[in-house]
């Protein structure tokens, strides 16, 4: 992967320090060359252009843009691209293989899982993180493990059916 | 050899949707996500400060910063005569602030630059001097006699004071009261809140100067509304500018108005030549953007012994903010507050309204409901309740007195509304059983032996959705039809469009399964595009649970008119006379003969390839649906709680929900619209709501401080339906999407106040959190949010 700088839109002016970093997301080692204040969900979107990440609230509290950091859900709007240097990131962009979408993806699809889409890919990657650790959650661990992320227009009851109904698909296939 | 309806995904099918396949692999198409070459960012300054001159405004140091393209104030708006806007209320409203900002958050200065990193830098740059003015937080402060005028900018405007208005029959209603053998008193403040969809407000404005098109991607719930407002204020010619809607991530009322970010977008990118972005921060769309309520109440029912209502009283006075930007028909002041106790059968109400502005954020957008239904349900079910307590009889027997009986429609509301089917009676039933309502004196006083405090709240209610018929609904002079439009391939696929906007309501699934019903087309064969002014057709948008009413009712009859070509093509094609054809679904066939046919198919691509002699080419049609009355859907919440008397806390251990929302598109999204909407009554009945500290400080202006719940808190919820088909509606469809934010927040309400009520408890304001229920349980007084305001005293 070359450099990101002409993925960024501006050159950064010569007083600010730039910061080379090579981040693995989604299996992919990327490199680009960063303002340290540049915040891990806008490399995401603007650099690596991975829009599924959304950013809803800038604050660690709306979870829209969780992501998956070695493998633990984060809210990426408030971690610094920088932090992540060596490390690997995974988004709802990875989720899917080529030829198949992921149980959670599927869950979601068929319990009714989502409405306006937006809170979805940060529902699924926190709900992926608790089925990792936990292909049998109960109800209770599923609605905890996303406490982190807020949804205005399901509900929480589908999306809690969703998380349910791909462990059990997954329990089925790890069978 | 009919079609199997639910197999192709026709009416009654919980069609998977087809949105979702982009959705879940993060292939949504949000106005953030789209770049465009050569972009620049726009970042906004807003006021700190709720009242306040403008001394100056120093920009010099944000022009300095490299990276900077722009940077726009109030002056420069006003060299353009853009200065200030007008409102959906024929308010205006300022776009930057040229005299004085009034309120917290208001939009002052815009940077255009680079890169948004630059932008904040340089608003952080800019230097305002402020000089600093009284503070107006409430109505009491707005109507002293003494007080600061938040808008000496209106020729003509006396004090603070937005509208008187009236409606009802004062004298026959004060008789009502004269004759009562009982009258029952509430006063409540149902507090501001906040839409707070997940996605902020936003827009990428990009004016080609070698073209002289304007195209602008944001977030509207209305865009053909833009495109006309932008044709208006911005002197542009319609045919060149192009709104486009993308994906929206959630809008409940708050992506309705044109907000100062468009038109400051629009204008950076008239004035750098590129296209300008523009996306806001949470902070900015809590305390800018549209909120919803904030209304004070004073209500009485006039009552016989036996329980019948004989008349209402209805007192409101609402907080309007700097701006009378309340989205709203033009008719109504307040919104639709007057469709109060339609399902109830009281032969009189009078109601007294006045509005006024504050130094808050302007706004007054139905959040998730349709103009102020939800208050109007709110203070209806909780004067009901009180009622039913001063007479001392059981609420549920209270209400089924009063209700109108299944044979009585159509009905003429107290307010005058006239509505048209329902069992109201039957839906109470079911919900009753399913909470087990008969047992449950025995079972809290089972439980008050423990020490365990119980109560059980109803909310019934019936609201008129879908504005609306063009006698009364109009915004702005544009009366609210709504529109479709189908186009049939050669093969048999089609591509419909429609006036309204989906924002996670499904209508790209559920608006083909209205062709497949009509027309037997696979609902997997028909496309559905949204929100491109320059291909859709006009229509008023998606808000106040209109799109099936109205825009699903205008793709039923686009698809009839199709279907009357077909039939000719059919009569055509098997060489028999119109008269002599049949349809089922998906194909006519000849009456003395059921196996000669054609599909819908067959005739599609005879439309192209074997027309009869003399007929137009092509299938494809629209309509524009100018509804003959409002839907009325109806619903009763039943909620069961638990309050913990040593905090406070309250958990709610059953909630039933029975909804008659008439004909089912698709059962799946209907169920899905209800748990969404309870989760947001909940939400509201429980701890979200803003508030303003003295000096006019949002406390609620991110979500540390303004609360929503989560998963872990939100509680279960069980669904019951009902089905009385809407008698005007081309498919008998009601609207849903609203019912469950509207009628929930009075059940949560009556139950905590019905585990109070040996207290001595009647009211405790929304949110119940912990300290109130606490106060409320130790004192055995009533707690208000905000002192009690009264009109006209």
């Amino acid at each position: 992967m070359s450099s990101l700088f002409e993925e960024i839109a501006t050159p950064p002016s010569s007083d600010i320090p730039i910061r080379r970093v090579t981040i693995t997301v989604n299996g992919e080692p990327r490199t680009a060359d960063i303002e340290p204040r540049l915040l891990l969900a806008d490399l995401l979107r603007q650099g690596l252009k991975l829009t599924g990440t959304h950013k809803g609230c800038d604050t660690t509290n709306c979870g829209a843009c969780t992501v998956l950091f070695d493998g633990r859900p984060i809210k990426s709007c408030t971690m610094l691209a920088v932090q992540a240097d060596g490390h690997s990131v995974k988004t709802v962009e990875g989720l899917a293989s080529a030829s198949e979408l992921h149980p959670i993806q599927e869950g979601f699809k068929e319990k009714h899982g989502l409405q306006c889409g937006f809170c979805t890919p940060g529902m699924m990657l926190a709900a992926t993180a608790l089925l990792e650790k936990n292909l049998n959650p109960t109800e209770d661990e599923v609605r905890w493990a996303l406490s982190g992320n807020l949804c205005r227009c399901t509900g929480y009851q589908n999306i809690v059916k969703a998380v349910l109904w791909a462990a059990e698909k997954m329990r089925a296939e790890s069978n | 050899m009919s079609l199997d309806e639910i197999k192709i995904g026709g009416m009654g099918a919980s069609r998977r949707r087809v949105e979702d396949n982009r959705f879940i692999r993060g292939k949504g198409n949000y106005v953030d996500d789209i770049v465009l070459p050569g972009m620049l960012h726009m970042e906004i300054l807003r006021s700190p400060v709720a009242h306040a001159r403008i001394k100056s405004i120093d920009t010099s140091k944000a022009w300095d910063m490299p990276g900077v393209r722009l940077v726009l104030t109030g002056e420069m708006m006003a060299a353009r005569n853009l200065a200030w806007m007008p409102t959906l209320s024929y308010d205006t409203a300022a776009v930057l602030a040229t005299d004085k900002v009034r309120f917290q958050g208001q939009e002052v200065c815009a940077v255009i630059a680079d890169d948004p990193y630059i932008a904040k830098d340089a608003c952080a740059a800019i230097v305002v001097d402020y000089e600093i003015l009284p503070v107006i937080v409430n109505p009491v402060q707005a109507a002293a006699p003494d007080a600061v005028q938040i808008r000496d900018d209106k020729e003509g405007q006396v004090g603070n004071k937005v509208f008187d208005w009236e409606i009802g029959d004062k004298s026959r209603t004060d008789k009502a009261f004269d004759d009562a053998d009982v009258v029952s008193k509430i006063e409540l403040h149902y507090p501001r809140t906040h839409p707070s969809p997940i996605e902020c407000c936003g827009s990428l404005a990009d004016y080609d100067r070698a073209t002289g098109k304007l195209t602008v991607y944001m977030t509207s719930q209305a865009p053909h509304i833009v495109r006309a407002a932008v044709a208006l204020v911005a002197e542009l010619p319609e045919q060149n500018i192009r709104i486009v809607s993308p994906d929206i991530g959630g809008g409940f009322g708050n992506k309705v108005p044109v907000y100062p970010g468009y038109v400051i977008s629009i204008l950076a990118s008239i004035l750098t030549e590129k296209p300008v972005k523009w996306i806001e921060d949470k902070t900015g769309n809590l305390i800018s953007t549209g909120f919803g309520r904030d209304v004070y109440l004073k209500g009485e029912l006039a009552l016989r012994k036996d329980g019948k209502i004989l008349g209402v009283r209805m007192n409101t006075v609402s907080d309007h903010g700097a701006f009378f930007a309340d989205a709203q028909p033009s008719k109504f002041k307040i919104g639709l507050m007057h469709s109060a106790f339609a399902c109830y059968d009281i032969p009189t109400a009078y109601m007294f309204s006045t509005g006024y502005y504050t130094n808050k954020a302007p706004g007054g957008v139905a959040y998730r409901c349709s103009f102020r239904v939800t208050e109007a349900m709110f203070f209806q079910e909780r004067m009901v309740q009180a009622a039913a307590d001063d007479l001392g009889m059981d609420q549920a027997e209270f209400r089924r007195i009063n209700f109108v009986k299944d044979d009585d429609f159509p009905h003429r509301t107290p307010f005058g509304f006239l509505t048209d089917s329902g069992q109201y009676g039957k839906c109470l039933d079911i919900g009753l059983e399913a909470i087990g309502y008969k047992n449950f004196e025995a079972e809290k006083a089972e439980a008050a032996k423990r020490g365990r405090l119980l109560g059980i709240g109803i909310s019934t209610m019936t609201e008129p959705l879908g504005a609306g018929n063009s006698r009364e609904y109009d915004i702005l002079g544009i009366k609210m039809f709504d529109s479709a439009e189908l186009r049939v391939h050669m093969t048999g696929k089609a591509i419909l469009r429609t006036g309204a906007k989906t924002q996670g309501q499904g209508h790209e699934t559920t608006w083909a399964q209205i062709v497949a019903h009509e027309l037997g087309i696979p609902a997997e064969d028909i496309l559905v595009e949204e929100g491109d002014t320059d291909t859709a057709p006009f229509g008023m948008g998606t808000y106040a649970s209109r799109s099936t009413p109205v825009a699903g009712a205008a793709v039923a009859m686009v698809a009839r008119k199709i279907r009357a070509k077909a039939r000719k093509i059919a009569a055509h094609l098997l060489e028999v006379s119109e008269e002599d054809i049949e349809w089922e679904l998906g194909r006519f066939y000849v009456r003395s003969n059921k196996d000669r046919g054609v599909t819908i198919q067959e005739c599609a691509m005879a439309a192209y390839s074997n027309m009869p002699d003399g007929m137009e080419p092509g299938l494809e049609n629209n309509a524009y649906y100018d509804p003959p009355n409002l839907t009325w859907p109806f619903a009763c919440y039943i909620a069961k709680v638990e309050i913990d008397p040593e905090t406070g806390v309250w958990d709610v251990l059953q909630f039933v929900a029975v909804d008659d929302c008439g004909v089912r598109i698709n059962p799946m999204i209907v169920e899905g619209q209800i748990m969404g909407g309870l989760t947001e009554a909940y939400a509201m009945a429980n701890m979200q709501y803003q508030t303003y500290d003295e000096d006019g400080n949002c406390i609620g202006a991110n979500y540390m401080d303004f609360l929503l719940p989560t998963a872990w808190e939100t509680p279960g919820f069980e669904l019951y339906e009902v089905v009385t088909p809407c008698p005007h509606h081309p498919i008998g469809a009601k609207g849903i999407g609203e019912c469950a934010t509207v009628g929930g927040p009075a059940a949560f309400v009556n139950a905590v106040m019905n585990a109070l009520k040996e207290k001595g408890v009647r009211n405790v304001d929304m949110p119940l959190m912990p300290n109130r229920v606490y106060e409320a349980l130790t004192t055995g007084k009533d707690v208000y949010g905000m002192p009690p305001v009264r009109n006209g005293e």
